[in-house]
C-alpha cells in the first residue's frame, strides 16, 4: 500500500532524505485494542490467590504517630498488617534526597501521608479493616506557606526548610535596569495542579519463588520501581522485575509516585505470600500523589524605548509540600527556564523549593516551566504595552536565533524554530487584524486575543544527566517479521507508534509487521525515566543502535544473492530494492539469514549528548530546545468574570514529526490542559488538608469547554535525534496560560497576576478596574 | 450484606448471579463476569468512564446497584463491535486518531452510541452536550468530536 508514495531520494535538499514511514501518520499502534476494551489496564489484572489493599493515611498535616494498634487485625484470618516497623529495607522513596518514607515512621508530614498497610481476600472488606486500626497522634505545629516556612521554627528540612536553591547572573543586572527606558516589575502566583489521569494509580505485586518481587503497574518509569522495591524489601534490584501495563494518563504524576504504589504492595505481598493488588481510589490518589507545584514569582523585567530587552531579573519560589522528592530537579528546570527564549544581556535569577506541611509535589508536564512561563509571558505583554508596541512584534525583536545564547550561557548550535513559530501562528491565526478589532464588540461579551513564546530542554539536561541513556533490542523472527523492547513507557503519548516507524525505516520492514513487546525492567538495561519529552529520542536512538548490525548483516546477504554491491541495496517497505526497484522480499531474505545462522537479534544504547550546568555561570543546560508560539482567543462575559477560550493556534518546532497526527494529537491535548490550568483548575486545602478530593470538586476542562484548536507543526532537524526528531509531547500545555491571560487583557484591560482565572477572580479584577459595576438600591 | 439474585443479559447473554445487595454494576461487570473493558476512574459517577447501556441508555454503572439491573438489557464496550467486526464508532476512534491512552475510550463509545442511537444526524453543539459527563484528559476531546461525525456518516451511509 505504501509503494504508492512517490520515492524521494538524497540530495532532494533535506539532510535527511528518501524516508518511508518516518514522517507519515501511521494508525496508532494501540489505539485497536484500546477501541475494543481488550487493553489490559493493572486493574485488569487477576492472580490466583491474590489479595486486595488498603491504606491508612494520617489525617493530620504534621503529628507525632505516638502508636499503631492493628487493633483486631492480628488475629484474623488471611488479613495481613504492614507498619513502618515491618518493612525490611529502607524506609524510603529513593529519587533525588530519598527523604519520603514509605510509611509515616513516628512523624507524618502532612494529611494524606501513608502509616499502614493492609491486605485481605475481599477488596470489599478493606475499608472496614482499615478503620479497625487504631493510629494515636500527637498534633504539632504545621506551616503551610513557602515564605514563612523558610522562617518558622516548625523544621521540616535543614535549617531553613529549603530543599533546594539555584542562581545565575549574566551581565551586570543593576546597570541593566539603568540602561533601562522602561521597567516592569510584579508578583505572580500559579496553582497546584492535579494530573487527573483517568486512571488512579495501581501496582500488582507478586512474589516469586526465589525470594523476588514481580511488579505489574501503571507507571511511566520501570527501573524506578525496580529500585524502589528492592529496596524497601532488602532485596537485590536482580531480583525485583517490572512490567508497565497499559497506563491510562500520566502527565509526570506516574513518575516516582508509582515506586510508592509498589512499595507498598510489594511490602505485602512479602508479608502475606500472595499478589497483592493495590488500586488508588481517586480521593486517596488526590490526597497523597505529587501536584504541580504552586510557584511565587517575582520579576522584573526592563526594555530599551525599541522593545530591546535588558535586564530581567527573577526570584521563583516553590511549595515543594512535605518531602522533596522530584523538587530539586524541577525547580533546576523552572530557573532554566526563567527568562524565556529572548536574547537578554543582562539576568539576574534566585529561585527556591521550599518545605510545608502539605502534599509533596513533584513532576507534571511542563517540570517547573509553566510557572515561570505564565509570570515572563506577562511582563513582555505589560513591556509590549508600556511601549505602545504589538506583543508579536516585540517578541519577533527579541526571541533567539540560531548562534545566538541563552541567558544561561548555552549557545544556539541549530534547530531553532522560535520566530518560525510566531510568524506561522501569527498569521495562521489572523493575529494583527484581531489585535484590531476584538475589545471593540457592543454590550458585556468583549473579545481578546493574546500570545505566548515558549521554549523547552528536551531530556533531562545537566541536572539529570547521570540517568540520560537508554537501551532497546530488536528481534528478527524466521517469518519476516520484527519484535522490539525499550525501556521507556506508552502512557498515551504515542511513544509506541513512533517508535515502531522508526524501526521500520530504519530495517525496512512495513508498519504492519512491526510488533512491540511490553516494557519490561528484564528486557533492556536501565532506560531512565519516560520523562521530559525523551523517549521518542533517547529509545529512538537506541533503536537505531540495535538497528545498524542487522542491517548490515541483511544487506551483506542480499548483496551476495543479487550479486551487486551492497551500497546499491536499499530495504525499504518489506523488499530489498536495487536502483529503485524491487529485487527480493524482505520475507526470503531473512529465511536465507536463518539458514546461515546468521545472528538476528541485536541490543542498542544510546548516551545523550554533552550537558552542563554550574551555579552563577549557567550552562549548556539541555541537548536541544523545543520552541512554540501559541495564541489565544477568548470572549470575556462581563457580567459573570466568564472567560470562554473560543480559539487556540499553536505553533510547535519539533524537529521531525515522526508521526503528524499524533503531535497534532498532543497539541490538542495539551492545550485543553493548558487551558483547564489557566482557568479552572486549583486544589483548595484548608488547615494543609485538600478538600476538593474529587472529580464534583476538582473541575477539569469537559468537552464542552474545548476550543477550536489550529496545531502548526514547525521542522527544524535535530542533528542528533532520530530522523531529525527532538522531544515534544510537553510543550503544548505550556504557554497556554499567559495567551489566555494577555487575551483577558486584551479584551478588558484587566491583568490576572495569579492563576486560575475564575470568574470569581476576574469578576473581581472587573469589579477593581470599574469595568462594571454592581447594581446598589438607591 | 444481604444477598440477592438478579437475572440480567450482558451483551446478549443471560447471566443469574447471587450477589451483596450494594454491589454495583460495574463490580458485576469487572469482577464477577470478568468484562473488564468498562473502566473505574471515580467511583462516584464523575468522570464516565464506566459508562454501558442499560436497556438502551446510558449509565454510570458505578452508581447502578445489584437490584436495579434485574431484567435489564447491558451493553458493554466489548458487545459493541463483533469478534471480527468493529463499530463503526470504533472505526472513526481510529481513523480519527481518538484514541490516547485509552481509559476513557469505552465510557465515550458507549456515551457516542447512546447518542447516534437516538440521533442519527447531531450537530456538533449535541455531540458535546452528550459526551459532556465522560471526562478525558488526553485527546483535548477534538478528535472525539471528529471521529463521532464521522461515525454519524458511516452510519448513514450503511443504512
Amino acid at each position: 500500500m505504501m509503494h504508492a508514495v512517490p520515492l524521494k531520494w538524497a540530495g532532494c535538499g533535506s539532510k535527511i532524505a528518501k524516508m518511508e514511514i518516518v514522517g507519515k501518520s501511521h494508525r496508532r499502534y494501540d489505539a485497536l485494542y484500546k477501541a475494543r476494551g481488550k487493553a489490559v489496564y493493572v486493574d485488569d489484572l487477576y492472580f490466583p490467590h491474590m489479595l486486595y489493599a488498603g491504606v491508612k493515611r494520617s489525617p493530620h498535616p504534621h503529628a507525632r504517630i505516638k502508636k499503631i494498634d492493628p487493633g483486631g487485625l492480628k488475629g484474623k484470618k488471611d488479613v495481613f498488617f504492614v507498619s513502618y516497623e515491618d518493612i525490611p529495607g529502607a524506609n524510603k522513596l529513593p529519587i533525588i534526597f530519598d527523604d519520603w518514607p514509605v510509611l509515616a515512621p513516628g512523624v507524618a508530614r502532612f494529611a494524606g501521608e501513608a502509616v499502614a498497610l493492609v491486605a485481605a481476600p475481599k477488596k470489599e472488606l478493606i475499608p472496614e479493616l482499615l478503620d479497625e486500626i487504631e493510629v494515636e497522634y500527637e498534633p504539632l505545629e504545621a506551616v503551610f506557606d513557602p515564605e514563612l516556612s523558610m522562617k518558622s521554627k516548625v523544621r521540616l528540612f535543614g535549617d531553613n526548610n529549603v530543599f533546594a536553591s539555584y542562581y545565575y547572573d549574566t551581565g551586570d543586572i543593576e546597570k541593566g535596569f539603568q540602561d533601562a527606558d522602561v521597567i516592569v516589575e510584579d508578583t505572580y502566583r500559579t496553582p497546584y495542579q492535579e494530573h487527573a489521569y483517568i486512571e488512579t494509580q495501581g501496582m500488582v505485586a507478586v512474589p516469586t519463588p526465589d525470594g523476588g518481587m514481580e511488579i505489574y503497574g501503571s507507571m511511566q518509569c520501570p527501573f524506578y520501581v525496580q529500585k524502589a522495591v528492592a529496596g524497601v524489601l532488602g532485596i537485590g534490584m536482580n531480583k525485583v522485575r517490572v512490567v508497565q501495563m497499559e497506563t491510562g494518563g500520566a502527565f509526570g504524576g506516574k513518575e516516582d509516585m508509582p515506586s510508592q504504589v509498589a512499595s507498598q504492595a510489594a511490602l505485602l505481598a512479602y508479608v502475606s505470600g500472595h499478589p497483592v493488588k493495590l488500586i488508588y481510589s481517586r480521593e486517596e490518589d488526590i490526597l497523597s500523589m505529587s501536584k504541580r507545584h504552586p510557584g511565587i514569582i517575582k520579576s522584573r523585567v526592563g526594555a530599551k524605548k525599541d522593545g530591546t530587552l535588558v535586564a530581567v531579573d527573577t526570584t521563583y519560589i516553590l511549595d515543594s509540600g512535605a518531602y522533596a522528592t522530584l523538587s530539586p530537579a524541577v525547580l533546576w528546570r523552572g530557573t532554566v527556564h526563567a527568562c524565556g527564549p529572548y536574547r537578554v544581556p543582562n539576568v539576574r535569577v534566585r529561585s527556591y523549593a521550599v518545605a510545608t506541611n502539605k502534599v509533596p509535589c513533584g513532576a507534571f508536564r511542563g517540570f517547573g516551566a509553566p510557572q515561570v512561563i505564565f509570570a515572563m509571558e506577562s511582563q513582555m505583554d505589560r513591556i509590549a504595552e508600556e511601549l505602545g508596541m504589538d506583543p508579536a512584534e516585540l517578541r519577533e525583536k527579541n526571541l533567539v536565533r540560531e548562534g545566538d545564547t541563552m541567558p544561561y550561557g548555552h549557545k544556539l548550535a541549530g534547530s531553532v524554530g522560535t520566530l518560525e513559530t510566531l510568524k506561522k501562528a501569527v498569521e495562521k491565526s489572523g493575529w494583527k487584524e484581531k489585535r484590531k478589532t476584538y475589545g471593540k464588540e457592543e454590550g458585556f461579551k468583549k473579545r481578546g486575543i493574546g500570545l505566548a513564546t515558549i521554549f523547552y530542554g528536551v531530556g533531562l539536561g545537566a541536572a539529570g544527566k547521570q540517568l540520560d541513556r537508554s537501551g532497546a533490542y530488536i528481534q528478527i523472527t524466521e517469518d519476516g517479521k520484527v519484535a522490539f523492547a525499550v525501556g521507556t513507557t506508552e502512557m498515551g503519548q504515542g511513544m509506541k507508534t513512533a517508535l515502531a516507524q522508526i524501526v521500520a525505516e530504519e530495517l525496512g520492514f512495513r508498519y504492519e509487521d512491526v510488533a512491540i513487546l511490553p516494557t519490561d525492567t528484564s528486557r533492556v538495561p536501565d532506560s531512565g525515566p519516560t520523562v521530559a519529552s525523551r523517549a521518542t529520542v533517547m529509545s529512538g536512538n537506541a533503536l537505531r543502535n540495535a538497528a545498524k548490525p542487522l542491517r548490515e548483516t541483511l544487506i551483506k546477504i542480499a548483496s551476495e544473492l543479487l550479486s551487486v554491491p551492497p551500497e546499491k541495496i536499499e530495504l525499504k517497505l518489506g523488499d530489498v530494492y536495487v536502483d529503485g526497484s524491487p529485487k527480493l522480499s524482505l520475507d526470503e531474505l531473512i529465511k536465507e539469514a536463518y539458514r546461515r545462522r546468521e545472528h538476528m537479534a541485536s541490543q542498542g544504547y544510546y548516551v545523550a549528548p554533552h550537558t552542563s550546568w554550574e551555579n552563577k555561570e549557567g550552562g549548556e543546560a539541555y541537548m536541544v530546545y523545543a520552541w512554540a508560539t501559541k495564541i489565544a482567543e477568548v470572549e470575556v462575559d462581563l457580567l459573570t468574570g466568564e472567560v470562554k477560550v473560543l480559539r487556540i493556534t499553536s505553533a510547535h518546532d519539533v524537529g521531525k514529526a515522526v508521526n503528524p497526527t499524533l503531535v497534532e494529537g498532543q497539541i490538542e491535548g495539551g492545550a485543553i490542559q493548558g487551558m483547564g490550568y489557566a482557568l479552572m483548575e486549583d486544589i483548595l486545602t484548608e488547615g494543609g488538608e485538600i478538600i476538593n478530593n474529587n472529580f464534583s470538586t476538582y473541575i477539569i476542562p469537559t468537552i464542552v469547554d474545548a476550543p477550536e484548536i489550529i496545531p502548526i507543526i514547525v521542522e527544524r532537524e535535530f542533528d542528533k535525534g532520530p530522523y531529525g526528531a527532538k522531544g515534544f509531547a510537553e510543550q503544548p500545555l505550556m504557554g497556554i496560560a499567559p495567551a489566555i491571560t494577555n487575551a483577558i487583557y486584551h479584551a478588558t484591560g484587566v491583568r490576572i497576576k495569579e492563576l486560575p482565572a475564575t470568574p470569581e477572580r476576574v469578576f473581581e479584577k472587573l469589579l477593581k478596574a470599574g469595568k462594571v459595576e454592581l447594581w446598589k438600591e438607591k | 450484606m444481604k444477598k440477592l439474585t438478579v437475572n440480567f443479559t450482558v451483551n446478549g447473554e443471560r447471566v443469574r448471579l447471587r450477589v451483596p445487595a450494594n454491589r454495583t454494576l460495574l463490580d458485576i461487570l469487572r469482577e464477577d463476569l470478568g468484562l473488564t473493558g468498562t473502566k473505574r476512574g471515580c467511583d462516584t459517577g464523575e468522570c464516565g468512564a464506566c459508562t454501558v447501556l442499560m436497556n438502551g441508555r446510558s449509565v454510570n454503572s458505578c452508581l447502578v446497584l445489584a437490584g436495579e439491573v434485574e431484567g435489564a438489557e447491558i451493553i458493554t464496550v466489548e458487545g459493541l463491535g463483533g469478534e471480527e467486526a468493529l463499530h463503526p464508532l470504533q472505526e472513526a476512534f481510529l481513523e480519527e486518531d481518538a484514541v490516547q491512552c485509552g481509559f476513557c475510550i469505552p465510557g465515550m463509545l458507549m456515551s457516542a452510541k447512546y447518542l447516534l442511537d437516538r440521533n442519527p444526524d447531531p450537530s456538533e453543539e449535541e455531540i458535546r452536550e452528550a459526551i459532556s459527563g465522560n471526562l478525558c484528559r488526553c485527546t483535548g476531546y477534538i478528535p472525539i468530536i471528529r471521529a463521532i461525525k464521522r461515525a454519524a456518516l458511516k452510519l448513514k451511509e450503511r443504512k
